[in-house]
């Protein structure tokens, strides 16, 4: 019989039952609702039958195998793109068990679930997922082990699985060291037609909340000397000229570089962005010049040549003390007094006043706007009530409530219709300042937007409008200063504290794993005098040291010990000299074992029934052929040896 | 003109096949018998992945290419992982053979035509060893051996014909850990069983079987010594009356009737089953022999090369059927 024919014992399709479990569950989180439930119902059933010996019903198995599909295409309209994919794969994992009645079919299962299993990680590469998904290849392993014939028991396949891996881990962390990686993908554009993340080039009303309330990471901030304090560390990502009623956007007008002069020594930085899939790269303040693979825009905000795809290290030197565009040009000045025709006249009136009142004194009207802001009855919150089609006159004069991209959109156009040219900048504000690890992590939630003016003299200057109506905004933070005003327990302080501090172990994970890019590989054998390393070399390494490797663990195979004289040999030579005291001696032809019942015909009961027992022990142990529990017995058999006494 | 070159040829083509048997013993089936003990070493043990290996090999391949293309370092952490501990398999399959070693050979007995158990007793070794396979021909048996205890494992052998057969080739194998690779090594052992003849469904018995010349026979033969002796007592018939002891004795001794003998002796000749083709013969004397063994009976076994007996018991029944099986 083909052995390769046979059904997989209970004990396999268990292991196997519960790699696939597990492959389910770390996809769970991304797929539809609909799915997982039943498909683990599915390998329950499946389970249960197979415990009694009963195929899976071949009909009902096709009809799962064509409805599957259809179910994929109801959900998403497609049966390819990565969730679509994973739905598709994790279903098939699990109709696979239903047709394994065959240990090829049970192996085969197995590597289907490593598969998907590898597929979890494109929906996130967190530390924890990573952790997870490897140790779900422990019972995939065991699977394996449990299929060959002559295994042992199943805490032997657990330890001999577990064992493997473990010394797998070594050789793998040096082959993801070394395996050279692509500079540009082979095939497709990775993560191409998924939703941008982040600050967007276009501030609509809402834009700024959906991200208050994101809490992954945006980007972490590594500064070369301190950090500068938290109200300093406003991060420009995009500078917003152009609103038309409802929404800012960067304008079309093609315009010089802003000129720079710095007042105070840069800070020196390096940014690690998350991907966006967007090309805006934030900054923090003014930065001096562009990193290589960026440019400038006109306000000094930097642009990617490509949206950003995976994550994007790159260093920068800021202003954070400067003088920017002090001389405004006419096509500057015309952008920076835009206001959409005939919107708004409440506003525009109230912006007459002040500009007649102080006389059209820059820092005067900066000064009314704030007062009013910080007097005029306005409160900060991140759902506040809808405006009208006057959103600037609604919001000023009516809801008085808002979070920052009100209160930038308003000051800017109260600064506008006063005469002062102004533009809105999107980015981000604050972060958490990891002291321990010396970096600032930024999320989605810091998210802002507040103002720049321009003033005689002065140049560009920042003006955050939301300061002024909840100071705790830019102390704090968005999340801290919505307290009380509708946030989710979740967000709860003890908790985000806990959080932001054990973000330390993703960063470093994201820095040594998931960044591990082709640029970075390249400068890894600089320190060993290869410089820069070519995939040739990279590839030349790897084979060199795992084939020395290789050659250790033959070694020491090789030279493994002899086995000595078994032990129950040696302990029957000891109960053997034991007895010669006595003066029973064996003659050289006499089997130990009739030896021992020849000296037990002469003692008395007591030690003679002992001693029969060790001779038809010995005589079981050494010669018949049935290996039940040996090491066990075998032990047994020396303790009761050495106990033996005449 | 060529029949010589092509001599020459076959001559080098065995010189080299004998050169690579001499440094690879387990490389190939067909070659002499080894003395026992037979130790694996790393000359004779060959390892190859499995299909499933190759299978496994292109699946690392596509996830490695799949990781790279998508830059995405955990799932390459994830398949360097799986694939450091698939060829751990390699050393793993390995490393269930190496050092292994076969020290004895126990055969059962066995009729031709039927099953002989054939057990492989191996030299206890300092670790255990999982997933071991030994093949000899169609048979195969999957075991464990226990570490630091001689370890074991029975086969079940075919029979075809009586006589000395030799141990087939025993291919002992391993895909243990993960059946990624398999590590095997061919083993001759020096051992042969000596197979006993099929024995006759039925017939005839042994022509002179229960007659009544039988004990007759006995009675007269010097070998026929009187269970005891005691003392005459009037009244005891006078024929059982053991003369030569009572003469020596000087008084008058009564023999003791030996335990009554249910089944006389048997002479199970070769002549007797004149008539029946040869192997016929033969089958037909191993059941006279083991019907014999069965009445506990005394039997003589005449063949043209000899007479064993007369004796009874298993010795002198394995003995008959041995020489039955030795006939040419």
């Amino acid at each position: 019989m083909n052995a390769a024919a046979q059904r997989p014992d209970l004990r396999s399709f268990a292991l196997l039952s519960l790699t696939a479990a597990a492959v389910l569950v770390l996809h769970a989180g991304h797929l539809p609702l609909w799915l997982p439930p039943p498909l683990l119902l599915l390998l329950a059933w499946r389970w249960q039958g197979y415990r009694r010996g009963l195929r899976f019903p071949a009909a009902l198995r096709y009809l799962l195998v064509l409805a599957l599909p259809l179910a994929v295409v109801a959900s998403y309209g497609t049966l390819f793109g990565r969730l679509p994919g994973a739905a598709l794969a994790v279903g098939l994992l699990v109709l696979k068990l239903t047709e394994t009645e065959r240990l090829r079919d049970a192996r085969i299962a197995v590597a289907v679930a490593a598969f998907v299993l590898m597929s979890a990680l494109l929906f996130g590469q967190s530390l924890l997922m990573t952790v997870l998904v490897c140790a779900t290849l422990w019972p995939a392993l065991a699977t394996l082990a449990a299929l060959q014939p002559g295994s042992g028991g199943t805490a032997a396949l657990l330890r001999e699985s577990a064992l493997r891996l473990a010394l797998a881990l070594p050789v793998a962390l040096l082959a993801f060291v070394l395996v050279p990686r692509l500079s540009t993908p082979l095939w497709g554009a990775p993560g191409a037609g998924e939703a941008r993340t982040g600050i967007s080039a276009r501030m609509s009303p809402g834009a700024i909340a959906q991200l208050l309330i994101d809490d992954s990471p945006a980007f972490r901030v590594g500064f070369d000397g301190a950090i500068p304090p938290r109200a300093q560390r406003y991060f420009r990502a995009v500078v917003l000229w152009h609103f038309d009623g409802r929404s800012w956007t960067p304008g079309h007008a093609a315009l010089p570089l802003e000129p720079l002069a710095a007042r105070r020594p840069p800070l020196r930085y390096t940014i690690s962005l998350e991907a966006t899939r967007q090309t805006l790269l934030p900054a923090l303040d003014i930065p001096l010049r562009a990193a290589a693979g960026t440019r400038f825009t006109a306000a000094r905000t930097l642009l990617a040549a490509h949206p950003v795809d995976q994550r994007l290290r790159y260093t920068l030197e800021s202003a954070t003390g400067y003088a920017l565009d002090p001389r405004l040009s006419p096509a500057e000045r015309a952008l920076a007094l835009q206001l959409p025709a005939g919107a708004d006249p409440r506003t525009r009136a109230l912006a007459a006043r002040w500009r007649r009142q102080t006389g059209g004194a820059g820092a005067a009207i900066i000064a009314a706007a704030l007062r009013l802001f910080h007097d005029g009855g306005f409160r900060y919150t991140l759902v506040p009530p809808p405006l009208g089609h006057q959103q600037v006159d609604d919001f000023l004069f009516d809801t008085r409530a808002g979070f920052c991209e009100h209160y930038a959109s308003a000051f800017v156009f109260l600064m506008r219709a006063a005469g002062l040219p102004a533009r809105v900048v999107a980015g981000y504000q604050g972060g958490y300042a990891n002291r321990l690890a010396g970096y600032v992590l930024v999320r989605q939630s810091d998210a802002h937007a507040w103002a720049e003016v321009w003033l005689r003299g002065r140049g560009w200057v920042r003006v955050d409008p939301t300061a002024a109506v909840r100071p705790e905004r830019i102390s704090l933070g968005a999340t801290a200063a919505a307290q009380g005003a509708g946030a989710p327990w979740y967000l709860s302080g003890w908790w985000l504290g806990l959080r932001d501090r054990i973000d330390i172990v993703n960063r470093l994970w994201d820095q040594a794993v998931v960044g591990f890019d082709a640029l970075r590989q390249r400068g890894l054998l600089t320190r060993f005098g290869v410089d820069p390393a070519r995939w040739q070399s990279l590839a030349l390494a790897l084979a060199l040291l795992l084939g020395a490797l290789m050659a250790v663990a033959m070694a020491l195979t090789l030279h493994e010990p002899r086995a000595r004289v078994d032990a129950l040999a040696r302990a029957y030579a000891v109960l053997e000299r034991r007895l010669a005291r006595h003066g029973y001696r064996r003659s050289g032809s006499e089997p130990p074992a009739q030896f021992l019942q020849r000296v037990a015909t002469t003692l008395p009961p007591q030690p003679a029934r002992r001693l029969y027992e060790l001779s038809t022990g010995y005589a079981r142990l050494r010669y018949a052929c049935t290996p039940s529990a040996p090491a066990l017995a075998v032990r047994d058999w020396i303790r009761r040896a050495r106990e033996f006494r005449l | 003109m060529n029949a010589p070159r092509a001599r020459r040829l076959v001559r080098l083509a065995a010189i080299a096949r004998e050169r690579l048997t001499r440094r690879h013993p387990g490389l190939l089936r067909e070659r002499g018998t080894e003395t026992l003990p037979v130790r694996l070493d790393q000359r004779r043990i060959y390892v190859l992945p499995t299909g499933f290996g190759v299978g496994f090999a292109v699946l690392l391949m596509v996830m490695l290419l799949g990781a790279l293309n998508y830059n995405n370092n955990a799932a390459l952490l994830l398949t360097c992982l799986l694939g450091a501990t698939a060829a751990q398999s390699m050393l793993g399959a390995f490393r269930t053979l190496h050092g292994l070693s076969l020290e004895r050979v126990r055969g059962g007995s066995a009729q031709a035509g039927g099953q002989v158990r054939v057990e492989l007793v191996f030299a206890a070794s300092v670790r255990t060893r999982h997933g071991l396979e030994i093949e000899a021909g169609p048979a195969r048996a999957a075991f464990a051996l226990p570490a630091d205890v001689p370890g074991c494992v029975a086969l079940e052998l075919h029979c075809p014909r009586r006589g000395w057969q030799a141990l087939p080739p025993l291919r002992l194998g391993s895909s243990w850990p993960f059946g990624l690779f398999r590590a095997w090594s061919w083993l001759r052992p020096q051992a042969r069983m000596l197979v006993y003849p099929r024995t006759e469904a039925g017939g005839p018995s042994p022509p002179q079987a229960g007659g009544p010349g039988d004990t007759a026979r006995h009675r007269g033969t010097a070998g026929d010594e009187p269970a005891g002796l005691r003392d005459y007592q009037p009244g005891d018939p006078p024929r059982h009356i053991a003369w030569k002891p009572s003469a020596r004795s000087g008084q008058l001794l009564l023999r003791l009737h030996e335990p009554p003998r249910e089944h006389a002796d048997w002479r199970l000749r070769w002549q007797d089953t004149r008539g029946l083709p040869h192997e016929q013969r033969i089958e037909r004397l191993a059941r006279w022999v083991q019907q014999a063994h069965l009445e506990n009976r005394r039997w003589t076994l005449e063949l043209p090369q000899g007479v064993l007996g007369p004796d009874r018991g298993s010795g002198h029944c394995h003995a008959c059927l041995a020489a039955l099986a030795l006939l040419p």
